[in-house]
């Protein structure tokens, strides 16, 4: 029955004297394909639409005048197909497409880029003529232009497939570069002025001149990669190499929580390149600029390469053994056990790294003050003793994987609060805008104003000042209208932290609504440090650290005495900050954290400096080893294998792609653990060590057979947090409520040591409403500072539609380090003034 | 007897070879003088105002089957001009330790950058002087030649220097014969002053020994 009803969809034709059955409307080129048989081709792309551009994929149908282009051509009951195998004709055509395409492409492949991985190349080879009849002059342009910083244009290479037009159009949304001129002259460029009467170069250059707008989309570096012939290339690996002596290692992204899967191309032990691996799940076939060219920071050269132990005469860090700096990392954490130990992993570890803190401090330090959180946890002025976020994620994302982004592909409403998916979740973005270019998905954005990555998702808002989002989501009917529909979705980001109730709230519209709740975190490893334990409150798995019987499960798999595990929740990332900063700490353990980044970096440098004794487990020097008393070199991502957990609670594996002597954080860990009794307070024996403990965290596939190996979590969920939503703040004259976000390419320290990358930032701007602009007398680009008691920043302004009262700066981007610069973080009140900073407001800054 | 006769045949084939042609070679003092089109260590041309030919596209290291060639590719700039056109070898490496001498890597060049000198003596004492950089690889400067970087001077675009430059390779003049070797005007039988031979100053021609 089924059978029949399956039929009515499908048909049944031949190819090549093969008889199939496809599906109806499915394209000629794809059966072909299905069958083994490869038709060439060069503006056919699976995740674009057809577009029949470049005629190279012609082939004869039977019963047609001539031969068609199997790439739009959709399959027909009882078609005859005939491709280049079984009919001159078709070869026929193919090569004299070929022929055409080469006339005026230029033959300087051997210092073309694309040569050796080059469609066009092969093609040629395979289905085109063997020597030329044309012997005229090529055309010729300028070659080649800078559409962007990175991204390079060479017109004559082109043969105007449209690939790049098209995904930066139906893909990405960034409509920057379209097909121009007519006729012979026709040529891919971006949008300049000359062509609309204004100044241009005047020497037919685009991208420099006064008014031409440059490639500016994140998503760039994919239209280099599916360019079919050398037409765009990327200014960071230009003339770096040649594909065939590169070898290719499959990666995964350490940038965001996307999880793209990723190609790392390396010769002679150094990374040249990195492309979007196909993950259909996942990434499909792309990725962001971030994660195609931020990798530079490997090789920076304030990589650390030695342990590093602070002299106990002169005061200066100096270089030492690994069996000294170990040796003296054990012996500094073992005076400090009994006041107590704050473990700060950072959110960019893999899963077996986080486990390996969260094993460690649980097992050898005792304590629960582990937090992988380095990012404000809670609104500026919230008591500390708030513990929303925390509870949160124990009971609505630790150990979940619910929504995937095939849910969101599909989902027919999506509400997104507390993140900005283009800036902070890039291939979430590409998701989301998939499912609403493709299925009608409607987006709702709660945040204060529609940004570029909201339009292109065609989303609807509902404004909210910074701080009222937990509001909102209790109360407001279009937000409860959007999740009404069933397979609805509820994202929100890790910036809700800092609304107060925000969490809480949205929980709690989750339950109401049906809707699927998802947590988006900005970097590759916060959530699997999550699910690794590297909470306060949380143990490996998920498990409540106050649940006896999870601790017991625990206390079985890590082979320690029951009672060993602390079973009060420890201090969170703000409150370790806060007890080193006053000396109750009696030493920090430190990993890939930079305390920029901390809701109040001020704090938290005196914190360091002032805790007893400070480890850093670092890649390169930062302001944690600068204050440290031992510092241990661990291995960056490329030198290392592990996973990550991407936002969705899919493990992303990956192998080490170059070798190297660094250790992994699990690895240093366990060597330090081997130093120290793990203790025990067994009722026995006081004074009894658990001797023959192992941390067992040097090796990934020890973790991963010791993650494989551990029981679900049985104990219960805890319920979810029921915050109340605060009052708003009330700013006065010259005063507004903060917005602000990070920007997807701006100061952080994975992206340092990669200018032609950050030239592709978008520039950074304050952001306020007509309101605020008519007070201050500033229209667009005017420059603006806004300030707090710490600080002032001051960057042009830009007119923008937003609540009331509301300004919006980048977190961290040149110019705008909004921690560190006014130590106040979404949702405060800040002063405004027009110009560069009065007397006053320079007078908060210096001091 | 039998020993005796055996003995004699043995004499005979000595006796024999005092009236053949002498083949062994008076090496080092008077170094044989190899085919014209002998494989000898390779040459990194030069356009004839000194911009040097290569581009650095790595396709003699692709060609090569032993692995011997390195190359890494680096982008001219106005300022800092290697060759012709966008890209030249900024890194360029030939491992001796590892060349065949099989020639497929002149073959794959594509601006006839990479040719062959009779060179034979490349003995090194240590490895790490068995790889062969620009510094050694490079023709010398002849009359007219300038020490790039520099601008191009034959013309406005790298077009300007690949017409015709394929049928005139001759910008190598002095590096396709081993320094010592003035071009055919001896052979091994020729003796030469071991004085312009650096490989064998300093040695001392033994009294009496056959020219
Ligand atoms: S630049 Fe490349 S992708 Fe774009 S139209 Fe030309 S050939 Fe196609
Ligand atoms: S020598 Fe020739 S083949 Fe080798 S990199 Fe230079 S130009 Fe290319
Ligand atoms: S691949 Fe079919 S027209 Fe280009």
């Amino acid at each position: 029955m089924t059978d029949v009803a399956k039929r009515a969809d499908t048909v049944t034709l031949t190819i090549d004297g093969v008889e199939v059955t496809a599906e109806k409307g499915e394209l000629v080129i794809r059966v072909a394909e299905r069958m083994g048989i490869a038709i060439p081709r060069f503006c056919d792309h699976p995740l674009l639409a057809p577009a029949g551009a470049c005629r190279q994929c012609l082939v004869e149908v039977e019963g047609q005048r001539k031969p068609v282009a199997s790439c739009t051509q959709t399959v027909a009951e009882g078609m005859v197909v005939k491709t280049q195998l079984s009919s001159p004709v078709a070869a026929k055509a193919q090569a004299g497409i070929m022929e055409l395409l080469l006339v005026n492409h230029p033959l300087d492949c051997p210092t073309c880029d694309k040569g050796g991985e080059c469609p066009l190349q092969n093609q040629a080879m395979s289905s085109g003529r063997a020597d030329s009849r044309f012997h005229e002059h090529k055309r010729e342009y300028e070659k080649p232009i800078h559409i962007s910083s990175q991204v390079l244009l060479d017109r004559e290479r082109c043969i105007l497939c449209q690939r790049c037009t098209r995904f930066s159009e139906e893909i990405a949304g960034d409509k920057f570069i379209d097909l121009m001129d007519r006729s012979s002259g026709e040529q891919i460029n971006v949008y300049r002025d000359d062509f609309f009467g204004g100044e241009g170069t005047g020497d037919g250059q685009a991208g420099d001149g006064e008014g031409d707008v440059p490639f500016n989309s994140y998503f760039s570096g994919n239209t280099i990669q599916i360019c079919p012939v050398g037409a765009l290339t990327g200014e960071q690996y230009r003339f770096r190499a040649r594909p065939f002596d590169l070898v290719s290692t499959p990666s995964a992204c350490e940038h965001c929580a996307a999880g793209c899967s990723q190609r790392t191309d390396h010769r002679r032990n150094k990374v040249l390149r990195r492309l979007a691996g196909d993950d259909p799940a996942v990434n499909e076939e792309w990725n962001c600029d971030k994660g195609r060219w931020g990798f530079r920071y490997a090789n920076a050269t304030d990589r650390l390469t030695t342990p590093l132990v602070r002299d106990a005469d002169s005061g200066e860090l100096r270089e030492a053994s690994w069996s000294e700096a170990l040796l003296a990392a054990a012996e500094g954490l073992k005076a400090a056990r009994e006041r107590g130990v704050g473990v700060l992993p950072g959110g960019r570890l893999t899963v077996e790294d986080a486990y390996a803190y969260a094993k460690f401090a649980r097992a050898v330090l005792g304590t629960n003050d582990i937090d992988f959180r380095a990012r404000p946890l809670r609104a500026s002025g919230t008591p500390a003793s708030s513990t929303e976020e925390a509870d949160f994620l124990a009971a609505s994302v630790a150990g979940t994987s619910e929504v995937t982004y095939a849910d969101v592909e599909n989902a027919p409403s999506v509400v997104i609060v507390g993140l900005e998916p283009e800036e902070e979740c890039p291939i979430l973005f590409l998701r989301l805008r998939k499912g609403h270019v493709k299925r009608k998905l409607k987006v709702t954005a709660v945040a204060p104003y529609l940004s570029r990555g909201f339009e292109k998702l065609g989303a609807a808002l509902v404004a909210a000042v910074p701080g009222d989002e937990a509001r909102l989501l209790n109360t407001d009917a279009a937000i409860a209208g959007a999740l009404s529909a069933p397979g609805a979705l509820l994202i929100v980001g890790e910036r809700l932290a800092t609304v107060p109730g925000g969490l809480s709230a949205a929980a709690d519209l989750a339950a109401r609504s049906g809707a699927r709740l998802a947590w988006v975190p900005r970097r590759a490893g916060d959530r699997g440090a999550l699910d690794a334990g590297c909470l306060p409150n949380l143990l490996p798995g998920g498990r409540p650290v106050t649940d006896a019987a999870a601790r017991a499960e625990l206390s079985l798999a890590w082979r320690i005495e029951s009672g060993v595990l602390p079973s009060s929740p420890g201090r969170d990332t703000d409150r370790i900050i806060a007890a080193a900063a006053d000396g109750t700490l009696g030493a920090l353990l430190v990993g890939g954290v930079d305390p920029a980044d901390l809701a109040d970096p001020r704090l938290a440098e005196e914190a360091l400096d002032a805790v007893p004794f400070l480890v850093s487990l670092e890649v390169r020097q930062s302001a944690v080893t600068r204050r440290a008393d031992v510092v241990l070199p661990i291995a960056p991502v490329v030198e290392k294998a592990g996973t990550y957990m991407d936002w969705e609670g899919r493990l992303r594996s990956f192998v080490a792609v170059l070798p190297g002597a660094a250790m992994t954080d699990g690895r240093v860990l366990e060597a330090i653990a081997a130093l120290l009794d793990v203790p025990s307070n067994h009722p026995a024996a006081a004074q009894k060590t658990t001797k023959g403990f192992s941390l067992n965290t040097g090796d990934v596939m020890a973790i991963r057979r010791e993650l494989g190996g551990m029981p679900a979590s049985s104990a219960p969920r805890p319920a979810h947090p029921s915050t109340a939503p605060a009052d708003l703040p009330r700013p006065g004259e010259h005063e507004a409520v903060l917005a602000t976000w990070h920007q997807l390419i701006d100061l952080g320290s994975l992206l340092d040591g990669d200018p032609v990358l950050a030239g592709t930032a978008r520039p950074p701007v304050v952001r306020l409403g007509k309101d605020l602009a008519e007070e201050l007398g500033v229209v667009d680009g005017d420059l603006v500072t806004v300030g707090t008691g710490r600080g002032t920043v001051t960057l042009p302004a830009s007119i923008t539609d937003l609540p009331p009262r509301v300004v919006w700066l980048p977190t961290n981007s040149p110019g705008s380090t909004v921690r560190r610069s006014l130590g106040v973080t979404a949702g405060a009140v800040v002063k405004l003034t027009a110009g560069v900073p009065g007397p006053i407001l320079a007078e908060g800054a210096s001091r | 007897m039998g020993t005796l006769t055996g003995s004699f045949k043995g004499f005979g084939v000595t006796f024999a070879h005092m009236f053949r042609k002498v083949i062994t070679t008076d090496y080092p003092f008077s170094p044989p003088k190899p085919a014209p089109r002998y494989h000898g260590r390779h040459i990194l041309n030069r356009h004839p105002d000194g911009l040097e030919k290569c581009i650095g596209c790595e396709l003699c290291a692709w060609a090569c089957p032993a692995d011997a060639i390195y190359v890494e590719g680096g982008d001219n700039t106005d300022e800092q001009r290697f060759s012709p056109g966008e890209r030249y070898a900024k890194i360029y490496q030939i491992n001796y330790a590892r060349c065949i001498f099989c020639g497929l890597c002149i073959e794959a060049c594509p601006t006839r950058s990479l040719t062959m000198s009779n060179e034979y003596e490349l003995a090194r004492d240590n490895r790490q002087d068995l790889i062969f950089t620009k510094k050694e690889l490079l023709a010398p400067l002849l009359p007219g030649m300038e020490l790039p970087p520099h601008p191009m001077r034959l013309g406005e675009t790298d077009k300007d220097y690949y017409i015709g430059a394929l049928t005139n390779p001759g910008t190598s003049v002095g590096a396709e014969r081993a320094p010592w070797s003035d071009a055919g005007s001896h052979d091994a039988s020729e003796p030469q002053e071991s004085a312009d031979r650096p490989e064998t100053a300093g040695t001392v021609r033994k009294e009496g020994a056959p020219r």
